[in-house]
């Protein structure tokens, strides 16, 4: 097996990747800049609000914003502005937009992490089971639990299982990250790791207790998602006639599935998993908003509210930039996994 | 099968039809999800006459009213009242003309557009293709409900723009499918022959190639249909979409967060009928994509 990245096909082939992305991250930046000239009316009065501002302060915003400038120098002003990690400063916090994001960040990460992590555990399972069982009753339900996964209004599925287990049997606490009995210096801004090196074992006990329904909500979609294309991507290697070989060698069955059918139908459910990062971050926007979880999601939905159209406007570009950089690593990573790809 | 020659189009047409059918049938996830979305389609049309109340008419009296098997409950009101007394049964029924009304619309729009982007795209190719393209990239590279948000941010909240932004976001996946699905049949013998016979560029895009291209696209509008769903009713769950005291389902749910632990009725039903819409709906689309594509037929 040739080392993955030592072939000149596979560097052609990540700059192939990375030239197709370049006008998309122009075209993303265009949408940001546009954004807040689109908004209907004034951008400085509809910035503004309701209180409206005097004539001498509007003279000062149209400087200090730029809007007296021409259009095409106000857009390579803007990405100068970005080149050099000048995102603007937020409207309502009067911090740079890009220390709010960067603070709200890890929750948003650490959540999205643990939705990943339950789908991946329960998904991948489920998905090789029903396959092998195909037909049967229990392909049957988990298909079907599956597909109403999929269907499912998550910010509903949120609320009913507050109502479950928050309301009714008391388990889980209905909104936050953490008690707020509990203080420790924020190292890593992720609570599971930062309450153990606070050395504060109920403090952390606390964090989980917190996470796991906003998790499982989440994690529904993808995790519906992951166990339909498992089983199909195994139900379509375990036709294949290698699989058949092995079977017809004598292994067990646990060897045919787990060796040779699982890490062949592997390669489709990574790329899979990698492409719910896009979901995920839509799917946090409703989760934090129900969990009232300080993560990116929620601070977006209040930015928009606020009327924060500076916080607004780089979320989008960051939201966008964070998920087209994943998913170029996810095409990377399956030209990496995928032989047929790295021979090509 | 001995057929005169000019009973064989529509022979063919409706053998494949048959066949469809009974590749359709054999899925009984698929039928039973087109059952419920017929009901649902009668109960949209007739929700005046199916309905006990108007949706808005509210009754001080009975304001959180549990359902009427419970303690508490009033028989008239079978599934419970809201935070105004509004019985929520009337407004799931009536709700249920918004929602199709949202998912059909804006996959026409959707469709529409992408369907025209993806030929012209396909057909063309050069530069052309490589400018539409690049903006469907653009567009797909921001979360959907994100995208949306922010778009009805700048057109203002309501029912229609939160449609349109939708439809923005759901397009490119049809642009997508139909460039796809037109560069692998431009070079067909019968789109050659069809363009020796001097048809124009606009027949050749919209009558000999798009109707080969149809099944995928079938598959894809009832997943967006769907999606459009839900999306619509997450935007109505944040303020953004259609506004109270509309029986939007989504918007049911908006100030439903109060409730979750006085009355969890109300914020129950609208949550069951919007999952109970769009299971039906992937049901079928998971019907239709097993009928319509030949590689699993065969499995």
């Amino acid at each position: 097996m040739a080392p993955p990245f030592g072939s000149f096909r596979m560097l052609r082939f990540i700059l192939n990747k990375l030239a197709l992305i370049v006008p998309t991250v122009i075209g993303i930046t265009i949408a940001s800049f546009s954004f807040i000239r689109l908004l209907p009316g004034d951008p400085i009065l509809a910035m503004a609000g309701q209180h409206g501002v005097t004539p001498e302060r509007y003279e000062i915003l149209k400087e200090q914003f730029g809007f007296n400038l021409p259009i095409w120098q106000q857009y390579l002003n803007y990405v100068w502005g970005l080149l050099n990690g000048n995102f603007g400063v937020s409207l309502s916090t009067k911090r740079p937009v890009i220390v709010d994001f960067l603070s709200l960040f890890p929750a948003t990460i650490e959540l999205a992490l643990f939705a990943m992590i339950i789908a991946v555990l329960l998904g991948i399972p489920a998905g090789i089971f029903a396959a092998i069982k195909r037909g049967s009753w229990f392909d049957q339900s988990i298909m079907g639990i599956a597909l109403a996964g999929y269907s499912m209004p998550i910010f509903w599925w949120g609320l009913l299982l507050i109502i479950f287990f928050s309301g009714y049997l008391g388990w889980t606490p209905v909104s936050g990250r953490i008690a707020l009995q509990y203080f420790f210096p924020s190292v890593t801004g992720f609570m599971l790791i930062d309450s153990l090196l606070a050395g504060k074992p109920d403090a952390f006990v606390s964090a989980v207790r917190h996470l796991i329904l906003p998790s499982v909500v989440l994690g529904t979609i993808p995790l519906a998602v992951i166990a339909r294309q498992t089983r199909s991507a195994m139900l379509e290697v375990l036709g294949e006639d290698y699989v058949r070989t092995a079977r017809a060698k004598g292994l067990s069955p646990r060897r045919v599935v787990g060796l040779h059918a699982f890490r062949n139908a592997l390669i489709p459910v990574v790329t899979t998993i990698g492409l719910q990062v896009g979901l995920l971050m839509a799917g946090a926007i409703l989760t934090e908003t129900i969990f009232s979880w300080p993560g990116i999601g929620k601070w977006m939905i209040d930015s928009i509210s606020k009327r924060d159209y500076i916080a607004v406007q780089s979320g989008l570009l960051l939201i966008a930039l964070i998920v087209m950089a994943v998913n170029l690593l996810v095409d990377l990573l399956y030209a990496v996994i995928n032989p047929r790809i790295r021979v090509q | 099968m001995a057929e005169s020659a000019l009973d064989g189009p529509r022979a063919i047409r409706f053998a494949a039809l048959r066949d469809f059918w009974y590749y359709f049938s054999v899925n009984r996830g698929a039928v039973l999800g087109l059952v419920v979305f017929l009901l649902l389609i009668l109960i949209a049309i007739f929700a005046p006459l199916i309905a006990p109340f108007p949706p808005e008419l509210q009754f001080r009296d009975s304001i959180r009213t549990p359902p009427s098997w419970l303690a508490g409950g009033k028989p008239q009101f079978l599934i419970g009242t809201d935070e105004v007394g509004r019985d929520i049964l009337s407004r799931l029924i009536h709700g249920a003309r918004y929602s199709l009304f949202i998912g059909f619309f804006v996959v026409l729009g959707a469709m529409l557009v992408g369907v025209t982007l993806g030929l012209v795209a396909g057909y063309f190719r050069g530069w052309v293709d490589a400018l539409i393209m690049r903006i469907m990239d653009i567009i797909l590279a921001f979360p959907s409900l994100l995208l949306a948000l922010v778009l009805v941010a700048i057109l203002g909240p309501g029912l229609f723009n939160a449609m349109l932004a939708i439809a923005l976001v759901l397009q490119p996946h049809f642009a997508r499918l139909t460039r796809a699905a037109v560069m692998s049949e431009k070079n067909r013998e019968y789109v050659t022959s069809a363009r020796l016979a001097g048809a124009r560029h606009l027949r050749v895009m919209f009558v000999t190639i798009l109707p080969n291209c149809l099944g995928p696209l079938i598959v894809q509008a009832t997943l967006s249909f769907s999606n459009a769903i839900l999306e619509a009713a997450a935007l109505g769950f944040l303020g953004m979409g259609a506004q109270p005291p509309t029986p939007e389902w989504g918007t049911m749910l908006a100030r439903a967060r109060e409730f979750i632990t006085s009355a969890w009725w109300i914020v129950t039903w609208p949550g069951v009928a919007i999952l109970v819409t769009v299971l039906a709906i992937n049901l079928i689309g998971d019907g239709l994509r097993d009928a319509l594509d030949p590689k699993l037929k065969r499995s």
